[in-house]
Parts: C-alpha cells; structure tokens; sequence
C-alpha cells in the first residue's frame, strides 16, 4: 500500500505543474488588472501604469511565471497585490471557519444521511422510504440560499435561539463556535443528505439481494446486524466517494452557504480575489485546491481498502 | 442527612475550577468593558494606502488613523485642524502652525518635517495635490513646529485643496513613512489620527479594528465634518465586512451590529419597522451619478453628438431607476452637483424636466450621425451602477442612437475603460460612475473636467484648450465675484461639450441601533464623536 501511495504521490506533482501553468495564464489572458484597481476611482493612466511596474505587472509573462514558480518551489506562495499581506497568512486566516463548517456539515450529512439511506432501503416502497425520497428530492431541489434564510427567520430571528450570522474561533468559547456552525452547517448539509441518503439507498438495495444477505439471515442473525454490519459495509464504496468529494468541494469553497452567514473562509476569500484580480491569492488558492482533491482521492482509494478486504494495492 | 464529602484532590479541583472561573468572569469583564462599535462599510478594506488609493473605504480608513493640517466645518468651509495658517499680505506666503500635543502613534512628536514630507507625497498622487505643488515654489520648515508654503504665482487654492475631503486628503504621515518610493506600500500605519490601526486583527476583505489612541489631543471646538473635536468615547471600532445585504440587515436588527454605512434602498422598510434602528441622511450633498463620455471615437468624438445624448437622458428616469424612493435624491444639473456655494445648473435644463427629444433628434441629423453604436460599459454587480446605463441605453435609442450595452463587472469596467482602443476592438464609448459631491464641487478639484486631452485628462480623454483656461484662470483667481462668474462659464462650456452628463445626485442612508447615538454629519462616516450606551 506503501509504494501505491508514493506512485500517487508523484503522479499528482505533473497534475498540479499543468493547473499552475493553466491558471497562470487564464488569468493573464482574462480582462482586468488588479494595478486599476489599488489606484482606485480617480487614478490617471500614469499612475496606474507606475503601479503596474512596481507590481512586477509589466515583465514578461514568462519572466512573471518563473518567479513565481521560483518562489513557490521555496514555499512562497507570494503577497497579495491588493492588501500587500502575506498569501499563506489570508489563507491561513480563512482555513479554519472553511475546516470547521466542512466538518460539521460532513459530520451531520454522514449521522443523518446513512441512517436515512438504509431505512429507506430497509423498508423499500413502505411510507417511510417514500418520505425520505420525496424529502430528498426538497433537499436537491431548494436552492441553499433560501434553506439558508429560512433557518436564519425560523431560528434566529423568530426563535431567537441562534445567531444570525458570523463565525467565532474556537478560541472565543466553544458555545459562540458551535451555535455559529449550526445553521450554515445544517443548509450546507441539505443538499448532501439528499444526495447521500439516495445513494445510500440504491447501495443497500443492491446489497440487500445478494445471496449472503439471505445467509446472514437464515443464520439468524438479528436486523440491525444484518443492516449495518453485512450490507451498509458492502455497499459503503460509493457512499465513502460521493463523502469524499463533497467534503472536497465544502473545503474548496462554498461561496453562497459562506455569504449567507457571513463566514470568512476560503470560498468569500477566492471570488474577492478574482473579482479584484487579485493574481497571486487565485493562484495560490487553486494550487492548494487542487492539491486538496489529490489528497481526499487518495484518501478515499485507500479508505475502499479499509471497508471492503477484497480490495488489494 | 447528607454531609459533603472532602478530599484533597477534590478541593485542589474545585480551586482550580473556582480560579478559572474567577478568571474566565474578570477576562469577561474586561471585554465587557471596552465599548467596541461593529460597524459594516460600504465596501471592504484592502488597501492601506490612503493617498496612493483613492478607493473610497481606504479614504475613510485613512481619517481614522491619520489627522489633515485642515478640515471643512459644516458650511464647508476649511477650518484649523492639526494646524492653523496664516497668509502673507501678498498672498504668496502661508505659514502653518502645528497645534501642541500632536504625537504619532509610537509616541513622538509630529513635526514640520513629518507634514511637509507629507505634502510633498499627496502632491505625486491626487491631482488637487499636482496643481499645488505646481504653482508652489518652496515648502520649508521654520521651526519644529511651523512650515511656510511659498508660491511661484498667485494661487486661490491653498487652503481649499489642502482641506478637501476627497478624492485623496492631504493626510499626515511620520517622515519615514511618507518618504518611501511611489509604489511600494508604507512599511507601517502609524499615523496621529484619533484611532490606532490594529495590525494584529487586521483580514482584509474581512475585519479591520481601530483601537481609541488614548493620547490624541483634540481640539476644543464641537466636531463638524472633518473639523473640530475628534474626541473619541468608545474603546474600539470593528469594520465588518458583510457580502450579503440581507445579511447585513438581519445582523443589525438582531444586534450583532451597530451600523451600516450604506443601507440598501430596497431594504429599508426591514429596518424602518424597527424600533430599535434608527435610519437618516448623514451626509447632506451626497453623491452625483455620471456618464462618462470617450472623446477619442465615434459618434461620441462629435461635440453635437455628445450635446445630443445629454438632451435625451432624464435624470428622472435614471434616479427613479437607481434609488426609487424620491427622498433619497433630487434632480441636479451642475457638473459641480448642488446645494453647496460653487453649483450652478446653467444650459442644463432639459437634464432636470424630462429630456428634449426632439432636440436630440435634431442635433443627430445635423452632425450627421451615420449609426455606429454607442458602446456603453454595463456593470452587472453594483446595485448602485447596475439601473443607470439600461436606462440611458433605452433614452439613448429613443433619440435615434444605436446602443451596444456591454455587461461585465465593475472591476472589468475599472479595467476596461483605461483602454484607447476602438469600441469595436474592446474600447468603449461611455460608462457610468458615481462620484461624492466634494469631489466634484469646484473647477480644480473636479477630475471629470479636467481637459488636457491623452495627458493628464481622466479616462475619456478630453481635449477641450478652452476648459483649461477656465480651470487655469479660476485657480488663479481670488475674488469671490469673479469667481462666482467664473463657475458659470464652466458649467456652460461642460453642458456645451459635455465631458460627462450629470444623471442626478443621491443620498446614501445611514443605519444605527439606538445605543449609539452623537453621529458627527458631514462627508464620511465619523466614528469619533459618536457614543454607545454600554
């Protein structure tokens, strides 16, 4: 497993050299310039133009590239064009309310959907898998900003039992940061429930007719053995994959659950740097996404290993 | 009955508990004690740099950390405020005198030397600063505390320009700090203002703290505008940024708020219902939107062309479109905006009743209009720009104009309308801003007149020899009656080739919770003076 590892490894370093170079010059070739912009309204061409070469702006493209993958290959990931600050510190600053959210709502999405996924299959065609397949539908269908407002009116504003909006650290008392995580974490959740406990369902059906199902069952063992243990460990492949990937996408960014309840992480953090363009923050947060689905894939191939023994590196 | 049981670890747990708790409620009190105003501005903070930017945000960041040698009182007119002045008899000289007590934020002291090197670097970056440090011959320390501005010729503008609140004020900064090349950032924020920058807690794009500066001596006079008192009675000022309105409303509704710099039109019957929220004009000129013609290509390369785009737009239709609610703007057409002494609404009278049409139409076949489009540059994702070129575009084609609306985002048009090129190969003919009123208000510090064609002009380039001798003459001049003549003729020769054509002018609309209270009106939201209830 070891040597699978280290082949994936450096199978990944081509991958990201190609998303560098591409996202180097995508955003070259895009329109807009991030020297216009520090200028601000009332700036002339001469101003701006002192700005674009005190940026580094007006060498070459290939001389701009080279220095960037120079200081990268040394752990620079470079300063914001924009604030003049560190990249790895904004990064960093907005790591930790993208972690936290990514987990709770992935935490919440595993606890409800699988539950809901093998009852469903359990009782297939019974008013209780007809209620979790028409709410799941709901949970696909209703757009995240308007699960999102209808938390916040129902809890926050009526209710009054949580926040409307904004993150604590961790730091600031573990009540302020998990009563700030609930409701975005329940809207980012949704649409995952939804879509988990559907294939959770579909898994567990295709399990629940194999013949050692059937053997497990005439050895008498009781139903929730048979579920959890026999079938939902059979069928876990898929479901560990579409987990991965979501929490993959929760960390690479969830722009809308994030602007909702004004949350600072990684998702505000890229669309203000492309709507700024703000070059060496979109590069950065690129590479390190791509990275990131690297790692989770990875993490996933080697999880099959763990669930199913069949499977072998 | 039951006894309490003892142990020794049992104790040394319940001290520790007791220990923690007593320092979990003091740490509590603490915090509680620090009055902190959440406040969310209209945009985010990112640049630090208030003269090199003129962003707006980094503007009203700059007034916090940093002080002005002069301010504007509430008639506008310029007042002592780091410094008071004198003039020489033949008006060439002007000696400024720093008040006692003004110190840095590290500790020492401000001096002549700190704000000449200040001027000297205001006067590379706001055009206002250019022209005064072109007719200014020598600036020149007295003393530790006194420095003389000696011209090369007579110049009305001194004390004006280094007053005015936009669009770069002649901020204050430490020697070392203003000396650094153009283009590289300050190497730190330590300025004299009444707040301290606290670097520590700064996120740009997301929170921006200024901590009270506990030894900034204000002045005794009650804060107007940007002059007076700049006492400071809370212990902290959060800048949240919120990317989300309803959000932004929902959060000072609940609280977890104090303020909103800019309530959205849209949303104010939410906040309105709210006993809590207060809701009110703070500064009283506001904003003029304008559309910005490109003298460089056709059609708009025709003066009578220009003259008949200005004759089809009303601003009625513009401002009901962009604000909607009548008491938040009125119907302007000064190229200065209104209600301040320098406006004047001369040969602009079809702007303000409806359009003339049938002029426009008139105008277009006399020059000989041959249909090439109007490129006009369409943000998509400013509420505040986004109603403005649909409605011109459709008042546009009524005249008889052919329109191509070309819809991006602001900062794509930020970009894009640097660029000379054809409108057909990525140029443009026309988009639309909006500027504060103070940064319109006089022929010198207006950029949208300023008419030195591809040099120096603002982007549209316009080449117009006669409006530069205008501007050129009312610097030069220091009668107020002539003066007053002069803005006239301005105005008249702007309606007349129409640089820009004034969509009308706004108010933006202040929220607060009704725990703070003492808000200082004036060009910029002011977080000294203001008080909130512990």
């Amino acid at each position: 497993m070891l040597g699978y590892f280290i082949r994936r490894l450096l199978a990944a370093i081509p991958v990201m050299l190609v998303v560098a170079l591409s996202v180097f010059l995508l955003l070259r070739l895009s329109p807009g310039d991030p020297a216009t912009i520090i200028a601000g309204e009332m700036a002339d061409a001469e101003q701006v133009n002192n700005i674009r070469t005190a940026l580094g702006l007006n060498e070459p493209l290939h001389t701009q590239f080279f220095i960037w993958i120079g200081n990268l290959l040394q752990g620079d990931f470079g300063t914001s064009l924009i604030s003049q600050t560190s990249v790895m510190s904004m990064i960093s600053q907005r790591l930790e309310p993208t972690i936290s959210l990514a987990l709770a709502a992935i935490t919440l999405t595993v606890i409800v959907a699988v539950p809901l996924g093998v009852i469903a299959a359990w009782k297939q065609g019974k008013w209780i898998d007809n209620l979790v397949m028409s709410t799941s539908v709901v949970g696909f269908s209703v757009p995240v900003f308007v699960i999102g407002y209808i938390l916040i009116q129902v809890f926050a504003i009526e209710l009054k039992w949580l926040p409307v909006q904004g993150y604590r650290s961790i730091d600031e008392g573990i009540g302020e940061f998990i009563s700030r995580l609930i409701l975005p974490a329940m809207t980012l959740s949704s649409v995952y429930i939804a879509l988990i406990a559907r294939m959770t369902r579909a898994s567990m059906l295709e399990v629940l007719g194999e013949d050692y199902i059937r053997t497990a069952r005439a050895k008498g063992l009781g139903q929730r053995i048979v579920l959890f243990r026999h079938a939902l460990r059979n069928a876990a492949v898929p479901i560990l994959t579409v987990v991965g990937a979501g929490f993959a996408l929760m960390v690479s960014g969830v722009v809308v659950t994030e602007t909702v309840f004004n949350i600072p992480g990684l998702g505000r953090l890229i669309v203000d740097a492309v709507l700024s363009r703000d070059y060496p923050v979109i590069q950065a947060l690129i590479l390190l996404t791509a990275g990131l689905y690297v790692v989770i894939n990875l993490l996933i191939d080697l999880s099959y290993a763990i669930t199913d023994p069949r499977i072998r590196y | 009955m039951l006894k309490p049981k003892f142990n020794r670890r049992s104790t040394g747990l319940g001290m520790l508990a007791a220990a923690g708790m007593a320092s979990a409620l003091s740490f509590a009190a603490n915090v509680q004690a620090d009055t902190t105003v959440r406040a969310v501005m209209h945009a985010a903070l990112r640049g630090l740099d208030p003269v090199a930017s003129s962003a707006t945000i980094t503007k009203n960041h700059g007034y916090m950390i940093y002080d002005t040698l002069l301010g504007l009182d509430e008639d506008y007119a310029p007042q002592p405020q780091m410094a008071d002045w004198e003039v020489s008899e033949d008006g060439m000289t002007y000696t400024f005198s720093l008040r006692d007590g003004l110190t840095w934020h590290d500790g020492t002291p401000v001096t002549a030397a700190d704000c000449i090197a200040s001027l000297k670097r205001w006067g590379t970056f706001d055009a206002g600063g250019k022209l005064l440090m072109a007719n200014t011959e020598s600036l020149t320390a007295v003393d530790d505390t006194t420095f003389e501005l000696k011209l090369a010729k007579p110049f009305g503008e001194v004390i004006s320009l280094i007053s005015k609140p936009s669009s770069v004020p002649a901020f204050m900064m430490p020697e070392a700090v203003a000396s650094v090349p153009n283009g590289e950032p300050l190497p730190n924020q330590i300025g004299s203002g009444p707040f301290k920058f606290v670097a520590d807690e700064f996120q740009p794009g997301v929170k921006v703290v200024y901590e009270k500066y506990d030894e900034y001596v204000p002045r005794t006079e009650a804060p107007e505008a940007t002059s007076g008192s700049k006492e400071v009675y809370v212990d902290r000022v959060e800048w949240i940024n919120m990317p989300d309105v309803q959000t932004t409303i929902n959060a000072i509704n609940s609280g977890d708020i104090d303020y909103i710099e800019r309530t959205p039109y849209d949303l104010m019957p939410l906040l309105e219902a709210n006993p809590e929220v207060h809701t009110a004009v703070n500064d009283p000129l506001g904003w003029m939107s304008v559309a910005r013609m490109n003298f460089l290509h056709a059609p708009l390369n025709d003066a009578r062309i220009r003259r008949a785009a200005l004759l089809a737009v009303s601003q009625e239709d513009v401002m009901a479109a962009m604000i909607g609610d009548p008491r938040f703007y009125e119907l302007c057409a000064s190229v200065f905006g209104c209600n301040h002494p320098r406006s004047s609404e001369v040969d602009g009278e079809s702007l303000t009743s409806g359009g003339d049409l049938e002029e426009a139409k008139k105008l277009l076949e006399e020059a000989g209009y041959d249909g090439t489009p109007v490129v006009i540059l369409q943000p998509t994702d400013v509420a505040t720009l986004a109603p403005q070129p649909i409605v011109v575009a459709q008042a546009l084609r009524k005249a008889g104009f052919e329109v191509e609306l070309r819809p991006m985002d602001w900062q794509t048009v930020v970009s894009q309308r640097a660029s000379k090129d054809l409108p057909s190969e990525g140029g443009w003919n026309m988009f639309i801003t909006n500027y504060s009123v103070d940064a319109l208000w006089s022929p010198v510090v207006n950029p949208l007149l300023i008419s030195s064609g591809e040099t120096g002009s603002y982007f549209g380039w316009p080449d117009i020899p006669e409006m530069e001798k205008l501007r050129a003459e009312y610097a030069a001049t220091t009668d107020a009656d002539t003066r007053a003549q002069q803005v006239i003729d301005v105005q008249k020769l702007a309606m007349q080739e129409v640089n820009t054509i004034p969509l009308g002018q706004f108010k933006l609309v202040n929220s607060w919770r009704d725990d703070v209270s003492d808000i200082v009106q004036g060009p910029l939201t002011a977080f000294w003076g203001m008080k909130k209830e512990d």
